[in-house]
């Protein structure tokens, strides 16, 4: 379970979380969700220990960041961040295998190359293992990436936004993965989501976030009702509930 | 890949040979170790030169800039003029070798600290505005310099003008000892944080994933860029673009983005360059053109073309 408690976050003088205290359940994915601002990329910077933590406090299992080696946290929890412009010239293969870096710190034994391998499989990158990163479509790329932090092998994993350039089939495929590997493999998931269908669909549990404070917590059925479209997102979309999840028309 | 290493180590014996012996007539008992000499300090001006340029391209996550370019060697010159300004020309013309050198690599590698650091803070992840503030602390640097040369003896000025110009034909080779065991060291460490200048490279963010103490990993290669940077220029002077020349040409020879066979391909190229270019310079252009010049012209020809096709990163 990932603890915070009386978290705040300030730049410049502005909040930009605010005394959150929530709790992000073990097995699950969650989705922090919220309208641009709310902080949630934040947070997950946060939680992910790549901003230094100001006020409050964040518990990672047994784990409290600030007080244990980065080295330590990285077995513990990755984090897949926001795409950058920057691509490194390697091949697919090669961006998997530095997941294991926390564990081998640069030479890799056998158990780091099975652990690659599994990465590759699980994600369908088999066929790719030898090209270039540059070559890939935003689809692929998003995919290595994420291997990448699985083969990292940690109980937490975060996503920040990962659904941003892909189109409706990758993204569909995307989280019923991050789905499976939750419940399959029973790993503690976040995952910062734009589109608010997709979390209803796809996570068991959500977070709202709005101006810095959590607004709701719960299951897609119990948080994503017109009240909190209107409160939180200031929409009047309509909903309507398809085999029992809550669908917003857009 | 190992072929291409072979090919770059075959032509740096075929230079060193053709340095050691093209055009010896003198007796052997000197001709040998006077050449010798010369040949391990170009030698290890090479290495460190394009040791601290690959360094100091992966903290600053970018593949145009080397430290030269950054103000460093405006700076050398700076604490040079400030040298003889305050101490006046004839005391540091006759300062020990050894304690002049110490003293300048010592002030050197604090100002490179401060000076790199400053850049790095000042401008996280903002290339633009990094090449600029590089830009603005030269042109201060200069202005600084100029203004103290005006004030000084004319006579006290020629102390500088030599020692401000890079210079391979008179190496102070009773120096090269304590130079060789610094840049020595200084190279150890960083093949051995060889892995984690890959993890670097990835990315702030990715790095911090991966378990990496990013900001000891920045000092430490910074120190190191800083120490190897100021070690060479009190050795020879300022060289400005041959670390970026060697550097990006490495980059050509090496597709993959590994510091491992890197850090060693520039490195063979630097010395090729070095003691190749020497050796034309002396046998062939009869000592009339030099060395740093042909360096500098090539060097900045290619810093422009990089610029130019957007090869930022």
């Amino acid at each position: 379970m990932i603890s915070i408690r009386n978290l705040s976050y300030h730049i410049d003088g502005v909040a930009i979380l605010d005394d959150i205290t929530i709790d992000l359940p073990k097995g699950k994915v969650t989705a922090l969700v919220g309208p641009n601002g709310a902080g949630k990329s934040t947070l997950l910077s946060l939680i992910a220990r790549l901003e230094p933590l100001q006020c409050g406090t964040i518990d990672i299992g047994a784990l409290t960041i600030g007080q244990c080696s980065n080295r330590q946290l990285a077995k513990q929890i990755s984090i897949l961040p926001q795409m950058t412009e920057h691509v490194p010239r390697l091949s697919v293969r090669e961006l998997v295998s530095f997941g294991r870096f926390p564990y081998h710190q640069g030479r890799p034994g056998p158990e780091d190359e099975a652990k690659v391998d599994e990465a590759l499989q699980v994600f369908d990158l088999d066929d790719l293992a030898q090209r270039s990163v540059v070559d890939l479509s935003g689809g692929q790329r998003q995919r290595a990436q994420i291997a990448m932090t699985f083969a990292q092998d940690t109980e937490y994993m975060l996503l920040d936004e990962p659904l941003n350039n892909l189109d409706i089939a990758a993204s569909r495929a995307l989280m019923a993965r991050i789905r499976e590997l939750a419940h399959s493999y029973n790993k503690t998931i976040v995952v910062v989501l734009h589109d608010i269908n997709y979390a209803s669909r796809y996570a068991d549990w959500i977070i709202a976030l709005s101006a810095g404070k959590t607004a709701a917590a719960g299951s897609p059925a119990e948080i994503v009702t017109p009240k909190l479209l209107g409160d939180v997102f200031k929409s009047d979309a309509e909903i309507r509930m398809i085999d029992g999840h809550p669908v917003v028309l857009v | 890949m190992p072929k291409r290493f072979w090919i770059l180590g075959i032509l740096l014996v075929i230079c060193c040979t053709a340095f050691m012996t093209w055009g010896a007539r003198g007796p052997l008992h000197f001709v040998i170790p006077f050449r010798a000499t010369k040949l391990a300090a170009l030698g290890l001006v090479g290495m460190s030169i394009s040791t601290s340029t690959v360094l100091f391209q992966a903290v600053s996550q970018n593949r145009i800039l080397s430290p030269s370019i950054m103000g460093f060697d405006a700076l050398y010159i700076m604490i040079l003029t400030a040298a003889v300004y305050f101490l006046g020309g004839m005391t540091v013309a006759n300062l020990s070798a050894h304690l002049s050198f110490a003293v300048s690599t010592g002030v050197m590698v604090i100002g490179a600290l401060g000076l790199f650091s400053t850049l790095l803070r000042s401008s996280q992840n903002n290339l633009m505005r990094m090449i600029l503030t590089g830009i603005v602390f030269g042109a201060l640097f200069r202005s600084l310099t100029d203004f103290m040369q005006r004030l000084i003896d004319p006579n006290e000025f020629s102390v500088i003008q030599t020692g401000s110009y890079a210079r391979f034909t008179q190496i102070e080779t009773d120096l090269l000892f304590i130079a060789a065991a610094l840049c020595a060291g200084a190279l150890f460490l960083t093949w051995k944080m060889r892995f984690r200048l890959d993890v670097l490279a990835l990315g702030r963010d990715v790095a911090m994933n991966l378990g990496l103490n990013v900001r000891r990993t920045e000092l430490e290669a910074l120190t190191l860029t800083a120490l190897l940077v100021a070690v060479t220029t009190a050795l020879v002077g300022p060289v400005a673009f041959l670390g970026l020349l060697v550097v990006s040409l490495a980059r050509l020879v090496v597709p993959v983005e590994r510091h491992a066979p890197l850090l060693i391909c520039a490195g063979l190229i630097a010395m090729i360059v070095l003691i190749g270019g020497q050796l034309l310079f002396e046998r062939v252009f009869q000592l009339t053109t030099p060395l740093a010049v042909i360096i500098d012209l090539v060097g900045g020809s290619i810093f422009l073309f990089l610029l130019l096709k957007g090869h930022r990163r």
